[in-house]
């Protein structure tokens, strides 16, 4: 149940603290009050309505060369 | 962004060559096939659904544990959800995997069927909003999730509260993982050579949220869910083996944080406190429910909400006490894909998509002899 998806920011309503996001095309509105400042064009993990947390795109393309790094170091 | 990076075959089968040989020496030193186990209900269908659990077996073997909330609510929590549905003022809102989870007399889909309001919501917040169109009936929250979902109902506490509700009443059954994840490490009967820790909780209670088994020294790693995510989990896991120094590895940092989520944990310390609670299969484990704070004790459904004591039965031949805690497999327990199954489930792993039976159901029956031991 702790199922949750990557969704991309298209529109935050500041003062519902919530915004609009894209999941495969599909869009639909979930809450945000549980991040601090949410801009439109990043990438937040949505979990039962509600952004749980803002995807980090520099550590996403580092997570590979840091895997591949550990395995040979671990 | 590209999501998809962790899902590349080729990279895949490069990472599988780097790691199996590691496999094959480590699984040689420690004289048997290493047991790790996957705490998350996701990671358990993903593990699954990619095949690394097939691919893993000659070596590893993968143990799914408590990581499904439904799986793990007591049956007298499940009972009682069912009685507040049975109340006349009543309106319950639930997220869609309790509505099939078999109480001791009934289930929240048949009460519909038999005329109660049984409303599926998406979360906490569309709860509210059937409260608001319906002011002279109490709506019900089931809480039932762990620190991954309990924010959020955490939130919804704070804005019926905004908005001055009188009819909004949440039942809290969230759970904390730490907690059965210690019990399990205590057992001895259990060996468990590592975790792969839940993803999604982790975002909400950071690596740091782990640590403390560090101090018992067990392998463990905060893992992604894509099949390169999977992979490198368990081959960092058993590199770890080889360490005398083991700790709690961050291998999904494009999502958890070292801290976690912040602002979820100290919304969570203003709606909740931490208490005892019963777990299916554990039963009492301390420190590991969120009972509703009393600041907000107006909207416990529990004090609140006044229903006959429902008196709870176990459910006859079901395991899914002891599959919970990895201490079966589904396949021991003879109701398994016989009487039990999805379309007509007896426990409550087979009914939630995320439950061991349910997964085990869908992808691990072909080979069953072969993966269960």
């Amino acid at each position: 149940m702790c199922l949750s998806v990557p969704t991309k920011v298209i529109e935050v309503f500041v003062n519902d603290q919530q915004a609009r996001v894209d999941y495969l095309g599909a869009r639909f509105i979930v809450g945000v009050a549980l991040l601090e400042c949410v801009q439109p064009g990043q990438y937040v993990l949505v979990h039962a309505g509600e952004a749980i947390q803002i995807l980090d795109e520099e550590k996403a393309l580092d997570g590979l060369a840091l895997w591949k790094e550990m395995l040979g170091e671990a | 962004m590209n999501l998809l990076a962790y899902r590349d075959r080729d990279v895949f089968k490069q990472l599988f060559q780097q790691i199996e040989p590691d496999l094959i020496r480590i699984r040689e030193k420690v004289g048997r096939k290493l047991r790790f186990m996957e705490v998350c209900g996701t990671h358990s269908v993903a593990f699954s659904k990619s095949g690394v659990r097939d691919l893993m077996s000659p070596y590893v073997e993968l143990i799914s544990g408590p990581g499904c909330p439904v799986c793990v609510t007591d049956q007298s929590d499940i009972d009682q959800m069912i009685a507040f549905a049975s109340l006349q003022d009543v309106i319950v809102a639930t997220f869609g995997d309790m509505m099939k989870v078999p109480g001791s007399h009934s289930n929240l889909e048949r009460e519909k069927s038999n005329g109660a309001d049984v409303r599926i919501v998406k979360s906490a917040y569309q709860a509210i909003d059937i409260a608001k169109q319906h002011p002279s009936r109490k709506l019900v929250f089931l809480g039932v999730g762990f620190e991954t979902t309990a924010p959020g109902v955490a939130l919804s506490l704070k804005k019926a509260r905004e908005d001055k509700l009188k009819n909004y009443y949440v039942y809290s059954a969230h759970k904390l993982t730490p907690p059965a994840l210690d019990t399990l490490l205590m057992d001895s009967t259990h060996q468990l050579d590592g975790f792969v820790l839940p993803g999604h909780v982790s975002v909400i209670i950071g690596r740091k949220g782990w640590v403390h088994l560090e101090q018992l020294n067990v392998p463990a790693v905060i893992g992604g869910f894509d099949a390169i995510d999977l992979l490198i989990a368990i081959g960092i896991l058993a590199k770890q083996l080889e360490q005398t120094k083991r700790s709690v590895l961050n291998l999904y940092p494009r999502v958890v944080q070292e801290e976690g989520n912040l602002t979820a944990q100290r919304i969570l310390a203003e709606c909740f406190t931490n208490s005892p609670t019963k777990w299916r299969g554990f039963g009492v484990l301390d420190q590991s429910g969120l009972l509703i704070h009393s600041d907000y004790a107006d909207y416990d459904a529990a004090s609140r909400v006044i229903t006959d004591k429902p008196v709870s039965k176990e459910i006859r031949g079901c395991r899914c006490g002891e599959i919970v805690k990895g201490k079966e497999a589904p396949i021991d327990c003879k109701l398994f894909a016989k009487v039990c199954t999805p379309t007509n489930p007896l426990g409550p792993c087979m009914v939630s998509s995320e439950g061991t039976c349910s997964t085990y159901y869908q992808y691990e029956r072909v080979h069953d002899t072969v993966l269960l031991r």
